[in-house]
Parts: C-alpha cells; sequence; structure tokens
C-alpha cells in the first residue's frame, strides 16, 4: 500500500498545509470524540473544515490581526483542534496552556503572553473566574464550551455561538512567522515560553512521519494534553498530513484506555512513562493472577518472543504468540510511543518482551517535539535513539567518559524564548540549543542520557519543574534564607530517575530548625501540587553566594552544598 | 441525603480497601498521595470505586489539584 501523505515542503504554514489536508481526504474520518465508553461524535475531515471556518470568519469580525495571540485551555478533544486551526486560518499565533494547571497559574501565563482571545472550556473557566488574581485579566474575548445554559459567564460568551457571518479570508503566513508560543514549565518567577515558528512544525513533521506514517484508517489515541508537544504533533499535526483519524479521550483512565484501543482499533498512541508504568503494572497483577501452569506457559512465550524480536519487531509473530495481551491492546497498535520525560529502560523492556511496539524518544519543548527516537532494529532499551532527520547532535565538554551536555541544531529549534534575550541567549548559544541533559553518543550514534546539568527535575508525567519556581511558597518562613534546587543539581548523579526537590535552610545564628518550623514547611509543602514538594531539606549554616544585584549564584552555592554535605544530610518532609 | 461527614467516611472506607491499607489509619486531612504512597493515575482508579459506590460520574477534573480526602468528599458532596 503506498502511503501518500502530503509533501510538507511545498507549505508556508502550518495552516497551509492542514487547509489543503481539509481538502485531499474531505470524506474520510478526522475526528472521533470518545466520552468513557460511548462514541459521543465523530466527524470528517470536510466537516472540521465546516466547524472551523465560522469560527475564524467570527475571528476576522473582531479585528482579530494577523500574528496576534488566542490561547486554549480544554481537555483533549475536538473542539480543542478545530479552534486551533480556526486561529492558524486566521493568521493568528497559538498559546496551547496545560489544562492541569491552577486557575492563578492560568492567569499569569495568560498575562505573560498577551493573549487576547480564550478559548476554554466552562469547568476550568469557572475556576479562573473564582481565582483572586481574575480582576486583573487582560483578556478581551473568552469563548467558553460546554456551559450550562444559564451560567454566568462573567462576561465570557459561549463558544457554540462564536461564529462569523462571512466567508473567512485564510491570512498567509511564512515559515519564519510564530505558530505557536508553547511553555515549557509551568509558573512560579519564571516563565518560559518557547517561541515556535511554522518552519519549526513543518520541519518537525517532515522528519518524524517517515518514521510514523499517517493514512485513512490510520487512528491514533489522544491522552496526552494537546498542549504538550507531543500530542500537538502525535494528535494534530501528523494525523492530518496523512489523512488519518484522531480519537480523543478525557480521560486518563485506564479502564477506558484500554475500551477505546480495541473499540476503535487503535494504531498509534503516544504515553508519557506515568502512564507506561500504570500500564505496566495492570498487565503485571493480571500476569500474577494467573493459575501457575498457565503463569509458566505465558513466561515461556514471552521468552520465545523475546528471542525472536531482539533483532527487529515481529508484530505479527508477537500477535500470534501472546494473542490474549495483544487483544487487550486492540490487535492493530503500531507503535506505543512514550516521551515527555525518562522512562526506566526495564519498563521499556517489559512491553518489547512481550512484543509490544515501544518507540521510545527524547526531546523538549525548545526543539519543538523530537530530538532522537529509537527504531528498535535492534532493540535498545539503554538509549533514547538516534538524532532524527536533521537532527545534529554534539556532546558539548565531554568527560572522560565521553558524558557531556546535549546541545542541538536543527530547523526545529526555537526562535526565542518569549521576551526574555537573557535566558535565550544562555539557552540557544552559536546558534546550538544547549538542553541542559547530560549525555552520551554510543558507538553507533544512540544516545544515552546520564542526567542533568540544569538545576530542574522532569515529573513521570513529563512536566518541567524549576526550583525557583517552586521558593514563592516557601516566602516568609522564620529562617534567614532559603532557595530550592534539584537535588540531583547539588549531588549529581549519573541517573535521570528518582528526581527529586530539595529545600536549603539558612537558619540565623544559633536557631535551631525547630518543631514549629518544621510544621510550617510541612504546612507550606502540602499546599503545592504533589509533584512539585520539595522531597526534604538540608540545613546550611553559611551564608548564600550572591553575586552584586543579591541574586543567590546557584552553581557556585550548590557546589559548596555538595562538596561538605552528603545526600543522606537531607531530612524528609 | 448524606453528610459531608458520612461521605468523608465513605471515602476513606474505600480508600483503605481499594489500597490496601488500614482504615484507621486513614484521616480526613491526610493526603491521599502521600498517605497512600499512590500516583495521580492511581488517584483515578479510586475516583471510579467512588464513582460506583456513590452513582455519580465524577470527571477527571474533580481530582485536579486536590490531594486530601476532605476536599474530594465536598467535590463529590456537591454532585450528590
Amino acid at each position: 500500500m503506498a502511503i501518500l501523505m502530503l509533501d510538507l515542503t511545498k507549505y508556508d504554514s502550518v495552516g497551509a498545509a492542514l487547509s489543503d489536508a481539509l481538502g485531499r481526504w474531505p470524506d474520510e474520518v478526522c475526528l472521533i470524540e470518545a466520552d468513557r465508553e460511548k462514541e459521543k461524535s465523530r466527524i470528517t475531515y470536510k466537516q472540521f473544515g465546516e466547524a472551523a471556518e465560522p469560527i475564524a470568519a467570527a475571528l476576522e469580525e473582531l479585528n482579530f490581526a494577523v500574528g496576534d495571540r488566542a490561547a486554549i485551555i480544554m481537555t483533549n478533544q475536538p473542539k480543542w483542534l478545530i479552534s486551533a486551526y480556526a486561529v492558524f486560518f486566521a493568521g493568528g499565533v497559538l498559546v496551547p496552556l496545560d489544562y492541569k494547571l491552577s486557575a492563578a497559574e492560568h492567569l499569569q501565563l495568560l498575562a505573560h503572553s498577551k493573549a487576547q482571545i480564550l478559548f476554554i472550556e466552562y469547568p476550568l473557566w469557572r475556576a479562573i473566574t473564582q481565582s483572586p488574581a481574575f480582576v486583573e485579566h487582560k483578556l478581551k474575548t473568552v469563548l467558553v464550551s460546554e456551559a450550562p445554559p444559564n451560567a454566568d459567564l462573567a462576561g465570557a460568551q459561549h463558544w457554540e455561538e462564536f461564529r462569523g457571518a462571512r466567508a473567512p479570508e485564510f491570512k498567509l503566513r511564512t515559515r519564519k512567522d510564530t505558530a505557536c508560543i508553547v511553555y515549557s514549565s509551568g509558573t512560579g518567577g519564571h516563565p518560559r515560553g518557547c517561541v515556535l515558528t511554522h518552519d519549526n512544525y513543518l520541519e518537525q513533521c517532515a522528519a518524524v512521519t517517515p518514521v510514523f506514517p499517517f493514512w485513512p484508517g490510520a487512528r491514533y489515541l489522544s491522552i496526552i494534553p494537546t498542549n504538550h508537544a507531543i500530542d500537538f504533533m502525535g494528535g494534530f499535526l501528523m494525523p492530518f498530513t496523512g489523512g488519518g483519524t484522531v480519537v480523543h479521550l478525557r480521560t486518563l483512565r485506564p479502564e477506558f484506555i484500554r475500551e477505546a484501543f480495541t473499540k476503535y482499533k487503535i494504531t498509534y498512541m503516544a504515553v508519557v512513562p506515568l502512564i507506561l508504568k500504570n500500564l505496566q503494572r495492570g498487565l503485571r497483577e493480571k500476569f500474577a493472577a494467573l493459575p501457575p501452569g498457565k503463569r509458566k506457559m505465558l513466561d515461556a512465550l514471552i521468552s520465545l518472543n523475546r528471542a525472536l524480536t531482539r533483532g527487529t519487531p515481529r508484530p505479527a509473530l508477537s500477535r500470534v504468540l501472546l494473542k490474549d495481551i495483544h487483544k487487550a491492546f486492540g490487535g492493530g497498535l503500531q507503535a506505543l510511543l512514550v516521551g515527555g520525560a525518562f522512562t526506566e529502560p526495564a519498563t521499556i523492556e517489559f512491553f518489547h518482551d512481550i512484543g509490544i511496539p515501544i518507540y521510545n524518544g527524547y526531546g523538549c519543548t525548545e526543539a519543538c517535539t523530537a530530538i532522537t527516537l529509537n527504531d528498535l532494529r535492534p532493540f535498545r532499551p539503554g538509549t533514547v535513539g538516534k538524532p532524527v532527520r536533521g537532527m545534529e547532535i554534539r556532546i558539548a565538554q565531554p568527560d572522560a567518559d565521553g558524558i557531556g551536555e546535549v546541545a542541538v541544531r536543527s530547523k526545529t529549534v526555537m526562535s526565542e524564548y518569549l521576551d526574555d534575550p537573557e535566558m535565550t541567549a544562555e539557552t540557544i548559544v552559536n546558534g546550538w540549543l544547549m538542553t541542559g541533559d547530560l549525555g552520551r553518543l554510543d558507538a553507533t550514534g544512540h544516545l544515552q542520557l546520564f542526567g542533568r546539568k540544569k538545576n530542574m527535575i522532569v515529573t513521570a508525567e513529563g512536566k518541567n519543574i524549576y526550583p525557583e519556581d517552586i521558593e514563592n511558597n516557601f516566602e516568609g518562613i522564620a529562617v534567614k534564607e532559603f532557595c530550592v534546587f534539584a537535588a540531583n543539581y547539588i549531588w549529581p548523579q549519573h541517573t535521570m530517575t528518582g528526581e527529586q526537590l530539595v529545600l536549603v535552610l539558612h537558619p540565623e545564628p544559633g536557631q535551631a530548625v525547630n518543631d514549629a518550623l518544621v510544621k510550617e514547611l510541612s504546612r507550606r509543602n502540602s499546599q503545592l501540587l504533589n509533584y512539585k514538594r520539595v522531597a526534604g531539606y538540608v540545613v546550611w549554616e553559611q551564608d548564600f553566594t550572591r553575586n552584586a544585584a543579591m541574586k543567590i549564584r546557584r552553581p557556585i552555592l550548590a557546589g559548596q552544598i555538595g562538596k561538605q554535605l552528603e545526600r543522606s544530610a537531607m531530612v524528609p518532609l | 441525603m448524606k453528610t459531608i461527614d458520612q461521605t468523608t467516611d465513605e471515602i476513606l472506607d474505600l480508600a483503605a480497601t481499594h489500597f490496601k491499607f488500614p482504615r484507621a489509619e486513614l484521616t480526613p486531612s491526610d493526603d491521599f498521595y502521600k498517605k497512600l504512597a499512590i500516583d495521580s493515575l492511581q488517584a483515578l482508579e479510586l475516583l471510579t470505586r467512588l464513582e460506583n459506590h456513590f452513582g455519580v460520574e465524577l470527571p477527571d477534573y474533580e481530582v485536579q489539584g486536590v490531594s486530601d480526602f476532605h476536599t474530594l468528599a465536598t467535590r463529590i458532596q456537591a454532585r450528590l
């Protein structure tokens, strides 16, 4: 079967490529919305265009200008993509935000991005309007979806009624124009808005689709939030450029994911390590519940499958050998993609051994989506793969083991951090994106990761947490000074797992860290979302090294602490 | 109509059963992630259990930003 995807070299913008897709495959199913075990809706590419263009027309009537910014905060659903396409049609810049952030964080990022338009789901808007910071928002127009008919929308309009009368004009953009501003971390002191151009996205899509092609009938199950680079690419741009179908599920509950797999015969799904581990846990529980005879048989079949698929995946063979397991994955799965955070090799091995084609990769929002991908030929669990097409990698300042900072150069690298020339200059140096991750290229050109140079952690859900952003939460505690670090920044370990945050306390002279202080620290800590909490604290008796502007010189302080205190000095909170 | 205290109690019972944790050690103000040593996906499993028990649908976002049993109970109580 010939796979005829769009030739992305022909397009100057994401909107132009998407527009052509709508015309190329008008009658193919574009989006399916699943609501738990029920199918809520399905639309064709033609219907997608008919849904989006009146919204673009409404934007035009509002005098939404080319380059104006529109944000989206919605769970995974067709309205997300429809709204996004309408923004691209109208020549706008999309600001996709993570629906899981708090209302205060949403307001902070909306302000930072200077978005004038917001597309949002009712429960999320309600939370925002109840936030103390709501009164300061500068949004001009807010479109709220699925609001009850009599709800007080606090000045917003119903998304369902936001439609223009005239046929809208498609606004041309060039490759160097900004397509999206994507925040690579939450909030706190320093939002990091990656400015990504149409060129970044088109180049990234063209580099990855040869590895994961789409065709009419190919189905991607979309569960990772669509603001995340992985789902924006895998659950929007890539399927559209091949006439494929995106199946949306708003829930991450394993029982509904399992149902969707079989009901919609899913071809691809992208997950973050947390979801993968959850799937693994579920499978392990099933295996453990088997009677001993059947268990022995299963283990033997898994060993056989492992032996026969080391050199290359053999999905047809694996489906025969391990029929029941593969039935649970729908029987049509071509690839389970895992990224967003580091996945332990043992977890990847587990899935590979049972013949589930698990592809892990490495990337960051600053490089659009993917830097490296594993191709399973052969299976290399200890690496995150080879550079994708068009990606150059070098290891900066390698040590005796060849380990150094991973630097990347490619057309997919962002143009800058929004309104932050200083951070941009620190991150993109002489045309190379300094990732802040430590790695080494093995003899076959595959990348192995060995920890982080940057002072940050990434959760198993793929969220980047910058320690300085957590410090606000501890303001005013009764010590002389304090700060937060990634524990691995103070005590480097050549590992990407078990990342934690540590609070460094410098008490007043003669002050002991007493019960009252610890209680207050615990209280402040519990106010944070669980994945942002510090794991513990260490006591540091010296003044923090600061520069002339009184900013903490973090690399120096971390070095001092690492030399004088062991990791075991950390007291759990 | 259940009171909030009854709802909270039932949630603690179900959490203890589902995660095989001693019921006597759970209190309404406990951080369930920390106390039960669970992650966000396992919290969703609990949500499914609670849906089945209380007979109401609880979208995933009801547990967003919530980490203690009492707040979870108020979210559920609002739907009863």
